[in-house]
This record gives C-alpha cells, sequence and structure tokens, in this order.
C-alpha cells in the first residue's frame, strides 16, 4: 500500500501531464469517430451507426469543398505576404541599429497585445468608412496583419540566436553581400522562417474571429463550419477535419526526421 | 531613448566600426522595414483611429452617422453591459488559471521527463491546432451532451453539485451553462498556455535541481524555490497569450453557452454584425481593449518581467 502511494507520488507528475494531453486529444478522437458516424438529423452531435459515405465523397456537400479552396488560398498568400514582410523587419531589428526602434518595437508586439475581436471591429470601421467592398481581399490585408506580428517574433528568435561573425567569415572570404545573405545567412535562418511561416498558415487557415468581421459575404471553411452549427452540421466537416490533423502531424513528424537527419548529417 | 541600449548583445559586432558606413547602407534598415511597418500602419492603427473616431459619432444607418464627439455613448455602453464585461474577465480569468494549472504538468513532463518521446508529445500538442479550433469546440457539444458518458461521470462523482454550488452549472446538464463556456476557452488556449512554460522550462539547467538536492531540498522546495522562479517567463507570456484572446472571444460563449452565459465579445459582434449601431460597438470594443491592456500592465509591473519578446 505504502509502495503504491509512493509510486503515485513520483509519477504526479507524468499522470497529470498525460491527463491533460488526454484532454488536449479528446475533441480530436471524437471528430475522427463522428467522421463515421451516419447520421439521422440534421445535426452530427449523437452517435447512430458505422458508416464510411462521408469519407467515399468528402466533398458531397454543397460550397464545402469550395471555401476550404478559397481558405487553402487566403492561407497561401497570407502566408507569402506575412513571411516576406515580417522576415524583412526581423532581419532590420536585429541586424541594425536605428532611430524608432522602441517604437517599431511596440508596434510590432501591439497587434499580439490586443484582443483579436478589437482588430477585426476597427478593421471592419476602417472598411466600412472606406466604402471598400468586403471580401477576399479584405481577408487576405486581414490575415497578413495579424499573421505579421508572429513572424517576426519567430524570424527574431532565430537571427539573435545566430553568431554574427559566421557572416564576417563570409565577408572575410570575400563573398559579396548578397553571396553572403544567400549562402549563409539564410540558411541559418531559414529553421525561424520556416516557423514563421507554419504559424501563419494556420492562423491564417483557422481564423474565425477576424474574417467574420471582414469577409462580407464570402464564405472561408471556417465560417461555413460557424454557419454549420446553426444549420445543421455535415458528417463531411469532421472528414475534413480528421484530415487536417492527420496531415499535420504527418507533416511535422516528417519535418523533424529530415531536421534529424541533417543534425546527425553534421555534428557540431 | 537612445537606440543602442535596447540593441540585445548579439547584434553588436565584436570589431567597432572603424569609419561611418555611407548614407545608402544606413538607409538599409529602413528599406527593410517599410513595407511592413507600412502595412501595420494603414490596416492595424489607421483602423484604430477610425473606430475611435466611429466611437464618437451620431446618426443612424439610413441618415449617416457624424463625429459629434458624443462621449456619451461609453458611458453607455458601459453601464449597459457591464454584466457582460465582468462575465469576460471572470470566464477568462478561470480559464487561465485553469490553463496554467493544467498546463504547467505537461509542459514540465515534456521539457524534463519525456525522453526521447519529447518530439511526439510536442507534436500531439502542436497538432490539434491543424484541425479547425471550431470543428474541435463543436466536439465539446458532443463530448459534454446531456445524458452523455462525461457529464454522468461527473455527476456520480459529486462534481455538478459542487459546480452547481459555485454557480457553473445548474441541474444534472453542462451544456449551456457557464463550466461548458469555461471548459472550452481552457481547452482551445491551452496550447498558448503550454508553449511558452515548455519554452522557458527548457532553458532550465537540471543541475541547479541536482545541486538544490544536493543541498537537501525537497522535491517540492526544489519546485517551488528553483524550477517554479525560473520558468516565471513563460508564466507571464502564457497567462496573458491565455487571458488576452479568451476575454474577447465569442466562439465559445455563443458553441457551448446559452443566452445567460453571453461574454463582451457576443455583444460587440451582435452590435457590429446584426444590429448595425456601429457608435456602440466601437465604444464597447475601445473600453474591453482598455481594461485588457490596464490589467496587463498591471500584471506585468507586478509580475517583473519586462522582456516578454
Amino acid at each position: 500500500m505504502k509502495s503504491a502511494t509512493t509510486w503515485l507520488r513520483r509519477n504526479l507528475v507524468v499522470i497529470a501531464g498525460l491527463g491533460t494531453l488526454a484532454y488536449l486529444i479528446l475533441p480530436n478522437v471524437v471528430v475522427t469517430a463522428f467522421s463515421f458516424n451516419n447520421p439521422t438529423g440534421r445535426f452530427n452531435y449523437a452517435w447512430q451507426e458505422f458508416s464510411l459515405d462521408a469519407w467515399k465523397d468528402p466533398c458531397g456537400v454543397a460550397d464545402m469543398c469550395g471555401s476550404l479552396s478559397l481558405s487553402l488560398q487566403i492561407a497561401l498568400w497570407a502566408t507569402i505576404g506575412a513571411t516576406v514582410l515580417g522576415t524583412a523587419i526581423a532581419f532590420a531589428m536585429v541586424r541594425y541599429r536605428f532611430r524608432g526602434r522602441g517604437a517599431v518595437n511596440s508596434l510590432i508586439f501591439l497587434p499580439m497585445a490586443m484582443p483579436e475581436i478589437v482588430m477585426a471591429a476597427s478593421l471592419l470601421a476602417l472598411f466600412l468608412n472606406m466604402g471598400i467592398q468586403l471580401g477576399f481581399w479584405t481577408i487576405l490585408i486581414a490575415h497578413v496583419m495579424f499573421c505579421l506580428s508572429f513572424v517576426v517574433a519567430a524570424v527574431k528568435a532565430r537571427v539573435l540566436s545566430m553568431d554574427p561573425r559566421l557572416e564576417e567569415a563570409a565577408r572575410d572570404l570575400y563573398a559579396g553581400p548578397v553571396q553572403t545573405f544567400l549562402r549563409v545567412t539564410l540558411p541559418i535562418a531559414a529553421p525561424g522562417i520556416a516557423a514563421g511561416a507554419l504559424l501563419s498558415f494556420a492562423l491564417s487557415f483557422d481564423d474565425f474571429i477576424i474574417t467574420n468581421f471582414n469577409s462580407g459575404n464570402t464564405v472561408t471553411f471556417p465560417m461555413f463550419v460557424w454557419g454549420s452549427a446553426q444549420r445543421g452540421t455535415p458528417v463531411q466537416i469532421n472528414v475534413i477535419g480528421t484530415a487536417m490533423f492527420v496531415i499535420a502531424v504527418l507533416v511535422v513528424l516528417g519535418g523533424q526526421m529530415v531536421a534529424n537527419r541533417r543534425k546527425k548529417a553534421q555534428p557540431k | 531613448m537612445s537606440a543602442p541600449a535596447t540593441l540585445p548583445e548579439v547584434a553588436v559586432s565584436a570589431e567597432p566600426p572603424v569609419h561611418k558606413p555611407s548614407l545608402k547602407k544606413r538607409l538599409v534598415p529602413y528599406w527593410l522595414l517599410l513595407p511592413g511597418i507600412l502595412w501595420l500602419l494603414v490596416f492595424f492603427v489607421l483602423p484604430m483611429v477610425y473606430q475611435a473616431s466611429t466611437s464618437v459619432q451620431t446618426g443612424s444607418l439610413e441618415e449617416g452617422y457624424e463625429v459629434t464627439w458624443h462621449f456619451q455613448t461609453y458611458w453607455d455602453a458601459f453601464t449597459e453591459y457591464y454584466p457582460q464585461f465582468l462575465r469576460s474577465l471572470l470566464y477568462a480569468g478561470t480559464a487561465t488559471a485553469l490553463c496554467l494549472l493544467l498546463g504547467y504538468p505537461l509542459a514540465y513532463l515534456i521539457a524534463f521527463k519525456a525522453g526521447r518521446w519529447r518530439n511526439l508529445l510536442l507534436v500531439l500538442v502542436i497538432a490539434p491546432f491543424f484541425t479547425s479550433f471550431l470543428i474541435r469546440t463543436l466536439a465539446w457539444k458532443t463530448i459534454l451532451a446531456d445524458g452523455g458518458p462525461v457529464v454522468g461521470v461527473l455527476n456520480t462523482v459529486g462534481f455538478l453539485d459542487v459546480t452547481s454550488w459555485l454557480g457553473m452549472t445548474e441541474g444534472d446538464r453542462v451544456l449551456a451553462t457557464p463550466l461548458a463556456v469555461v471548459c472550452g476557452l481552457t481547452y482551445n488556449f491551452l496550447p498558448f498556455m503550454i508553449l511558452p512554460l515548455y519554452t522557458s522550462l527548457e532553458r532550465i539547467d537540471t543541475r541547479l535541481h541536482e545541486a538544490a538536492g544536493d543541498l537537501y531540498a525537497r522535491p517540492a522546495t526544489v519546485f517551488r524555490k528553483v524550477t517554479f522562479p525560473l520558468s516565471m517567463p513563460g508564466v507571464v507570456s502564457g497567462t496573458l497569450l491565455t487571458f488576452i484572446p479568451a476575454s474577447g472571444d465569442y466562439v465559445n460563449a455563443e458553441l457551448l453557452g446559452s443566452t445567460d452565459t453571453r461574454m463582451i465579445g457576443n455583444v460587440i459582434q451582435s452590435q457590429y454584425l446584426r444590429i448595425l449601431d456601429y457608435p456602440t460597438a466601437a465604444a464597447l470594443s475601445f473600453i474591453l481593449m482598455a481594461i485588457v491592456l490596464v490589467m496587463v500592465t498591471i500584471y506585468i509591473r507586478r509580475a517583473g518581467t519586462e522582456d516578454l519578446v
């Protein structure tokens, strides 16, 4: 009996941690399970019977796959925009001294320190006042705006931990500024840039609050899910959710395997 | 403020510059900054100005609005909706506390005990991000369904009696109660707590734990005197990353709650998108921003960590 309590005390952290992990994963398990459900009513909230129908025909719901492809496009363009703009800012912040550094720093920090709904509403106020038609472009503009700060943070962290002497060495070996940047700086900063880009993609693809305010009648995938929560949720939504989870796990694990192999290939 | 004082050490090159760089070179950082900063000025700062002006306008949707410096809107909006403000802060605060309580063990586990499972556990924390959070929030409707297994267990162990006494649930229901909303908020923002906690825990030199143990500190003391203080940057940024978005959220309250659990986000959303009372909506949104900024500033002061980004 005593050994049982000692064991429990010793492994308390492990048990509590795994409990939290279960709490995090539980909805994904439910989403996956219910992608095989055959619901009777409009809502897919109660288990009826096993069925593969939704997996056989994932685009069988009107407008769902259209909204999915729209979200993918927006996420792609927002990622490109935010990564390019954010990486440039991060390099300027780390590598140069200039006037107004503090102001720039706060300007980048503020979008992360503000409830999303405040930004969403203020952008809507701008678009309404300017008489700009809400749609694809207003969504894209908003997504680039809120992804930017996260890219800056991710790239900055990476560039800060980078030894500036590597670039000096390249210059000593007569590499020009462009060559130094492309062959030394960029490869070292790449993991930070990749992390920022991945984060942007995920944030943009999943964004609901800012999109809800600035999309007008345009329906992105999160908007479609939101609407379906009121009208009736098709099983296909769970299929897409499951597929997204599986793809994400594979992509991240694959990326880590590549990184591990590289680490083994060139030991420090 | 002189610029070099804020410059991180790494960026300062080992040798002092011998000659002054040319004008062209000195302009490089500005060219790098220009596009991104312009984007933020036009689509982040300017909108705030527009919203500020909207909040002091009067008029109607049919006849048009006009800036009349009608600050009364702020007072009216606050007095009418202060229950929702209070509720938002209460729910967001509870969710943040729960996130810290639940997230800390997992972050600790990944940082110190996971060994070769570390990467897999990290993936499992991040991966749910990629399934649309709306889909996952809807899944909570299934999990917490009336008469479902989760509610049954909570009822059997007497948990619901406690939460009912606290006013978090009513009877043997969980859906459409404050508990469901707080559960959804906690769930949705948990990764934002775990990742900063993990980052700051991972940086701790484990030899400090050994040293504390050698000095006859018990594990609980080691945690209280060494681990937890050293993880404070993670605790601060984790709580901010959880509390700030949670205080403005309206998705969880809408999907898992009822009309009695409406948060201020729900009010702002319906004022802007359904009722179309733009001045009130803008005023509410500014009051929320002010409350959050004041609370965050006080919190950062008291926590004593200034370098967050």
